[in-house]
């Protein structure tokens, strides 16, 4: 991930995945909503969430600009915080607690926390030795039974770096790309734990790690197997999918059928439970998957490394696809060749949903720095973007993609308080988190060293709890 | 690509000498050796090269003038390590001459004729305000990866400012990878290798003694030699503090290697011991994850700190062993420049964050003297820019090499524009143009 990663074929397996929802919060439950002879009884949750938010206090900011989340500012702003919630945000004149810890936001500007749609911390962790090489169940093309949330080693070091210079409050982890599908991502909390079920979002949907292109065809095609060319991963892709939509009929009809965690997943695709991620480069391709979603009666929630959205920027708001994107990686692969620096501002002038994600264990920690680089390049051809609109790149749109907007993403009262405190505005180079909570816990502070997660891994090393 | 070629043939001939010739001013000047920026300076190129640049700086007659508004003009970047010119996608095997896993030559390779100047990534490159690289090759089937160059991005097909301007070698775990598979036997073939090129050197008929057997070709004899005697710098990839600390001792042995170390991850561990042996350091600034084991103490202060104890510190984007993204370097050195504000990391100032990508990685190469800073007899490599450089999104609004205004268009403005509106028109985008 660190070294050779980025340009190199392998890192553009491991790199390039597609994410995949599953359904999620569920106890036991009836695979059927029809009486039935025999209906299919499973536990949709098997693995909970044990996250809990962490002590809140009763806490203020005053004098702060604030980024709404959902594309508002308030200059000279406050927020008031209390039992893990966003209690409210305003102006100058809103009445603010006098029993509550109060922080002078001057000079500095507050946000939601970042999410980030597509990150393999922990699947792919560091460091990135074979041993750790967790995110691609490369032996079938179609794997969608496996879950990333059962590679996920909570003590990546990685999740601690998003958290203090970047900012980042929630992640989604998917498998890799290698596959056509990966297999179901997780959405967590990024809380250090001793467990993963310590970190998974709650109620958060789970998703389908779907990828396009070159990678599958790659790993099967030098396999000797099937698929080995586009036209390959389509008809693989389209058997897979007309063998679960048999399966969700008779599901559905409240007929036995044998328990298939792969046709599971799938299922709960087709019945809108699972959230289907698309790693899907080339317009023409994602054009061709939206074909493919119709023809199976599923939705494809986003497209990931999407650099050439821009080309079907209109088609993409018309069917209501969120594009997750890099700012200006380009020319690793042949995929990746038509990428264009304008590609996260003309897809938001369509009105396309714009999110930017990172796929990277280091870009994760500047997510705020790369949308202010496609602002600027949206802003040189005319395309005017503020500072509080393209923030919802970073945390309502993903959390909108992620099934998750109704909790997190943005500042409104009643939403979790997943916020950070920046020293300076986070569109600048110079500025850095100087607070984060999550769930209106105090998870990271620069002033306090203590406030610093410092994974197993880390401890009794060189340069355990420095300021990485 | 043959009209291109032509166009740049044509455009070398006809290029009359005046052109070259011009005067920045009512710039903020930053000259790029560490010095503060300089509010209402002028910068004077004349054949190519910076004659005076400065507050007060008179324009002499007949020389273009070019008012910068109160725009920020600065050396073009420097990239401090890069593939640039190497690879035109990485994983299209064809066009990537990075490494040669297969060849049975080392040392000797030269990188020079593999250069591509029309490659998309030099124009993207330039575009980003970076002028000049250190391009150092990816890796041979052997310890040394060969002789690297230092190049210009200008849009025309010499791209070569120093041919052979350092050997390249990896330790740690990638030169154990190559070595045999311990540390021991890359220090141990580090060491034949020079002792049987220092043989050939004193009796060149050795190597034709040695046979099947020799260690290395005619051709890496004669690279390493000059590696040996300090001609050529030998830029070493290290990052455990204990390896670097092992490479600087090569020295006891080999006094008159020019060592420049790259990546050096735990730097900051043995700080004084570098700043002690006064060895250039060109580091990728944020790296801050143990990426593997030689880089346990990875942090972003490391550069600071390094700078701190007096190290010669460049910043450079080479982690992904890159060629397409060397205008990150802006960016990292922007970082640099925030992390100063973090309690308790260590980070640079401004002006010494700009130097990092400017004057300090040419001295590293030993080209101080004529690219990376405006400081009179350097090449004039200038470039204004819309906004301060280190922020992020600020870009290039001109940009001259050796001298001359450059295109910074590229193929990615070109897919741009073709965009703007993705719908098609009355007829299909291909006619878009």
């Amino acid at each position: 991930m660190i070294r050779g990663v980025k340009g190199s074929l392998l890192a553009a397996v491991s790199l390039a995945l597609v994410g995949c929802a599953a359904s999620g919060g569920g106890d036991v439950a009836s695979a059927s909503d029809k009486p039935a002879d025999k209906p299919v009884k499973f536990n949709k949750d098997p693995y909970p969430s044990t996250y809990k938010g962490y002590p809140t206090r009763l806490t203020v900011v005053k004098g702060v600009t604030i980024f709404d989340g959902e594309g508002g500012r308030i200059d000279n702003g406050s927020i008031v915080m209390t039992s893990g919630k966003v209690d409210r945000i305003g102006g100058p004149d809103m009445e603010l607690p006098t029993d509550a810890d109060v922080i002078d936001g001057t000079g500095k500007f507050l946000t939601p926390g970042v999410i980030d749609i597509h990150s393999h911390l922990g699947d792919y962790p560091s460091p990135g030795v074979d041993a750790h090489s967790d995110g691609n169940e490369a032996t079938s093309p179609t794997t969608p039974e496996v879950w990333s949330e059962h590679s996920v080693w909570p003590q990546d070091p990685g999740f601690s770096r998003a958290l203090a210079n970047g900012g980042v409050t929630a992640l989604q982890i998917l498998p890799g790309s290698a596959n056509l599908m990966g297999g179901r991502s997780i959405t967590l909390k990024n809380v250090p734990s001793r467990t993963v079920q310590g970190m998974k979002f709650p109620g958060a949907p789970y998703g389908l790690k779907m990828a396009c292109g070159e990678n599958p065809k790659r790993v099967y095609g030098g396999k000797g197997r099937m698929p080995s060319t586009r036209m390959g991963n389509f008809a693989v892709n389209r058997a897979t999918w007309q063998k679960a939509a048999a399966y969700k009929k008779k599901m559905d009809e409240g007929k036995a059928v044998d328990r298939d965690l792969a046709m599971e997943t799938l299922a709960g695709v087709l019945s809108g439970e699972i959230l289907v991620h698309n790693h899907c480069y080339r317009a023409d391709e994602m054009a061709l998957v939206i074909d493919m979603s119709k023809e199976f009666g599923y939705k494809v929630s986003t497209f990931h490394h999407a650099v050439e959205s821009y080309k079907i920027a209109d088609i993409l708001a018309k069917e209501g696809i969120c594009s997750a994107m890099w700012a200006d990686w380009w020319g690793f692969k042949m995929e990746a060749y038509d990428s264009v620096n304008e590609n996260i501002p003309l897809v938001y002038k369509a009105g396309a949903c714009t999110i930017v994600h990172s796929d990277d264990a280091n870009q994760i920690q500047r997510l705020n720095q790369e949308a202010a680089k496609a602002r600027a390049a949206g802003r040189r051809i005319g395309i005017d973007v503020s500072d509080e609109q393209a923030w919802t790149w970073l945390s309502y749109n993903p959390a909108k993609a992620l099934g998750i907007a109704d909790r997190t993403g943005s500042l409104k009262p009643g939403k979790m308080a997943d916020v950070v405190l920046w020293n300076g505005n986070p569109f600048s180079a110079y500025t850095r988190p100087e607070k984060v909570w999550i769930d209106g816990a105090l998870m990271f502070d620069a002033n306090d060293p203590k406030r610093r997660p410092v994974s197993d891994f880390e401890l009794g090393q060189p340069g355990e709890g420095d300021v990485k | 690509m043959i009209r291109a070629l032509l166009l740049s043939a044509a455009a070398l001939i006809a290029v009359p000498a005046a052109a070259q010739d011009v005067a920045i001013v009512n710039a903020k000047l930053v000259i790029g050796d560490g010095s503060a920026p300089i509010e209402g300076g002028t910068v004077v190129v004349r054949g190519g090269k910076v004659v005076a640049a400065g507050a007060g700086v008179a324009v002499p007659a007949g020389v273009e003038r070019v008012d910068a508004q109160g725009r920020y003009v600065t050396p073009g970047i420097v990239a401090a390590f890069s593939r640039v010119g190497l690879t035109e996608v990485d994983a299209v095997t064809g066009t990537n001459d990075r490494s040669a896993p297969r060849t049975r030559f080392s040392a000797g390779l030269d990188i020079a004729p593999a250069l591509n100047p029309m490659g998309s990534p030099v124009a993207v490159n330039r575009a980003s305000g970076v002028t000049r690289a250190i391009v150092a090759p990816g890796g041979s089937s052997n310890l040394f990866a060969g002789q690297g160059a230092v190049v210009d991005l200008a849009d025309d097909m010499d791209m070569v400012t120093k041919p052979r301007a350092l050997q390249y070698v990896a330790f740690g775990e990638d030169g154990s990878a190559k070595a045999g598979g311990s540390r021991a036997a890359t220090f141990l073939l580090f060491r034949e290798q020079l002792l049987a090129a220092r043989s050939y050197a004193r009796n060149p008929a050795s190597l034709a003694e040695w046979g099947n057997d020799a260690m290395i070709q005619r051709a890496d004899a004669d690279a390493l030699v000059r590696v040996i005697d300090g001609t050529t710098p030998l830029f070493v990839r290290v990052d455990r503090a204990a390896d670097i600390v092992n490479v600087i001792k090569l020295r006891q042995e080999f006094p008159a290697l020019k060592l420049v170390l790259v990546g050096v991850t735990e730097g900051w561990l043995v700080a004084r011991e570098i700043a002690a042996a006064k060895v250039p350091v060109l580091v990728s600034p944020l790296t801050d994850l143990p990426g593997t084991f030689e880089q346990l103490g990875a942090t972003q202060s490391n550069a600071g700190r390094l700078k701190a104890a007096g190290v010669d510190v460049s910043v450079g984007v080479f982690d992904d062993d890159d060629a397409h993204k060397m205008g990150y370097a802006t960016q990292y050195a922007g970082n640099l420049v925030g992390l100063a504000r973090v309690p308790g990391a260590s980070g640079m100032t401004w002006d010494q964050a700009f130097a990092s990508i400017s004057s300090v990685p040419a001295r590293a190469v030993g080209m101080e003297g004529s690219i990376g800073s405006l400081r009179p007899g350097r090449a004039g490599d200038v470039v204004i820019w819309d906004n301060d450089p280190l922020e992020l999104g600020s870009r290039p609004t001109a940009v001259w090499i050796d001298g001359k205004a450059q295109s910074l268009t590229t193929r990615q403005d070109r897919l741009r524009d073709r965009y703007r509106t993705p719908q098609e028109g009355a007829l299909p985008k291909a006619y878009d143009r």
